[in-house]
């Protein structure tokens, strides 16, 4: 887990008028999931690489857990932080256990501590051990990214740095990934930052959206915050704020949850909901069960009931717990 | 009864009896071209390798750099060789200056499409993984330019295979004697005698590079 700070970060390319990156500040705590978000051009990949020095930046400051990132060589810094792109970037000459063993091995880490980790990192993101003596070309476009996945967190870095990882995969693949990535994250406790065009994806995963447009930074908040109180008309149609559904989905049947009615029983169990289901889910379902109510369920008890009149008042608590 | 004509001497109208007689000495001739074309090859290397890294990674020098060898490329060999004997007299030296120039536009611009040719995913992933420069090179870029620059090399060799001959001019050697005595002394089984030599390696040669050519290919899976 790391933490990341940027004061006034710009970076205004050779040869260019206006900053890719201007005047960006921000604060990421450790164990953060941070998505920049925002449309192409926007200036979004470059103040990510701009955190591993792939760019250096015009002006501005750039503290990784407290220490100015220019403190230490480069390559050094990157050894530290999990770098995965679209397109994977795996050697194609390397086994996948030679891709995997990258970064440890220029950390000159021992030959068995590589082993043993080779093994934990296929475990972790679900691949058949018996891919280790395989080439990237034998593997399908998802596995490779688990690859890349394995790749990046091989040496146990604090931080994260994801370029639109799953940006060249089909939507099953990507959504399955998508869910491997937060389960990873739930275990792991990473400070992850995260480069997307694609809202949904954005919205799935992070704890907090930054969102970006022609360099500057728009907005940065956990996403329901911006969908309910979008910083201007730029974010409000980037997100389809005014989309209900889409800020339903962001919200768990445990925020809506009412007393379990006295004479209600189990319901038909197929069409009971669970706490984490999303309110967007749980609201079709209600709908579909007749527009009344719908007993929760959570390790075979019976907790409550979901109504429309509670999504209503969660979608409304929502928006009013947070700051203006 | 008609005198049994002799298998070998001649072989479907190409006589080949001087080859036979003086196998000892063509052999030699043949061991000289090998070493004219292998310290070639070696000093060749040495110069375009590096040379083809530096233009790989500035694109201005590129174009002057393959533009002078593209120069050097249309010369004359025969007038390369006469025109170096002021500097260096006659015999192998020049003739290895003058082949190593020659080489030098194949090899070069091989090394540079091998490193270009990559993706550059895969360069900014060694970057963003935070190894230096020298690693990404030897580790990354160069064994997965080898194919290309084996394909260079292979095509450098032949024509310096080639070119080689005309080397016995300036006292170099080389189974280009056996080219230039045939002509001189009106033997055509002399020239013969060579042309089957310089094929002969030519061909070996090229088999040669094309195998590792394919190995190194499979080697990097780019084939």
């Amino acid at each position: 887990m790391s933490s990341i700070v940027a004061e006034q970060l710009s970076k205004t390319f050779p040869g260019e008028a206006r900053p890719v990156v201007d005047s960006v500040s921000f604060r990421i705590e450790p164990g953060e999931f941070v998505v920049l978000l925002g449309p192409s051009g926007c200036g979004k990949t470059t103040l990510l690489k701009m955190i591993n020095r792939l760019y250096e930046p015009t002006s501005g400051r750039l503290l990784i857990d407290g220490a100015d990132a220019r403190a230490v060589p480069a390559t050094e810094l990157r050894r530290r932080i999990g770098y995965v792109i679209q397109q994977t970037g795996l050697f194609p000459h390397l086994r996948i256990e030679q891709n995997i063993a990258v970064v440890p091995q220029l950390l000159g880490w021992e030959r068995r501590r590589i082993e043993v980790r080779i093994d934990e990192l296929l475990d972790l993101v679900e691949l058949p051990r018996a891919y280790r003596r395989r080439y990237p070309r034998q593997l399908s476009g998802g596995e490779q990214q688990r690859v890349g996945l394995a790749r990046a967190l091989a040496a146990d870095p604090g931080l994260m740095l994801m370029d639109e990882p799953f940006g060249a995969l089909d939507a099953i693949t990507r959504a399955r990934l998508q869910d491997e990535l937060l389960r990873i994250q739930q275990r792991l406790h990473k400070t992850i930052l995260f480069v997307t065009h694609d809202v949904d994806e954005a919205l799935r995963l992070a704890d907090r959206l930054l969102i970006m447009r022609a360099g500057r930074m728009v907005q940065f908040d956990t996403p329901l915050a911006v969908l309910s109180h979008p910083a201007d008309d730029f974010v409000r149609d980037l997100l389809s704020a005014d989309d209900v559904l889409r800020r339903l989905s962001l919200l768990r049947v445990a925020d809506a949850l009412r007393p379990p009615a006295v004479n209600e029983g189990y319901g038909n169990g197929s069409s009971a909901l669970t706490p984490t289901d999303d309110l967007r889910i749980a609201l079709g379902r209600v709908l579909e069960a007749g527009g009344e109510s719908l007993p929760v369920v959570a390790d075979g008890q019976n907790v409550g009931r979901v109504t429309p009149a509670s999504i209503a008042a969660a979608l409304a608590r929502g928006e009013r717990a947070l700051p203006d | 009864m008609l005198p049994r004509r002799p298998l070998l001497p001649r072989l479907r109208g190409v006589n080949v009896r001087y080859l036979i007689d003086n196998l000892p000495y063509v052999a030699s001739l043949f061991g000289q071209h090998v070493l004219m074309v292998g310290v070639s090859l070696a000093v060749a290397l040495a110069i375009a390798l590096p040379l083809g890294v530096v233009c790989a990674r500035v694109a201005q020098l590129r174009n002057i750099v393959l533009g002078v060898l593209g120069i050097i490329y249309t010369i004359p060999s025969l007038s390369l060789f006469v025109l170096l004997i002021p500097f260096t007299g006659l015999g192998l030296r020049p003739a290895v200056i003058a082949l190593v120039a020659y080489a030098q536009l194949v090899l070069v611009r091989n090394v540079v499409v091998g490193l270009t040719g990559i993706d550059p995913a895969i360069v900014e992933a060694a970057r963003g993984m935070g190894m230096t420069g020298a690693q990404i090179l030897r580790q990354v870029e160069l064994p997965l330019a080898l194919p290309i620059m084996l394909a260079g090399v292979r095509v450098a060799t032949l024509s310096i295979i080639a070119i080689g001959t005309i080397a016995a001019f300036i006292n170099a050697g080389g189974l280009g004697l056996l080219l230039f005595d045939g002509v001189r002394s009106s033997n055509p089984e002399k020239i013969i005698a060579g042309a089957i030599a310089v094929s002969a390696l030519a061909i070996g040669a090229n088999g040669l590079f094309w195998l590792l050519e394919r190995r190194a290919a499979q080697a990097t899976h780019t084939g």
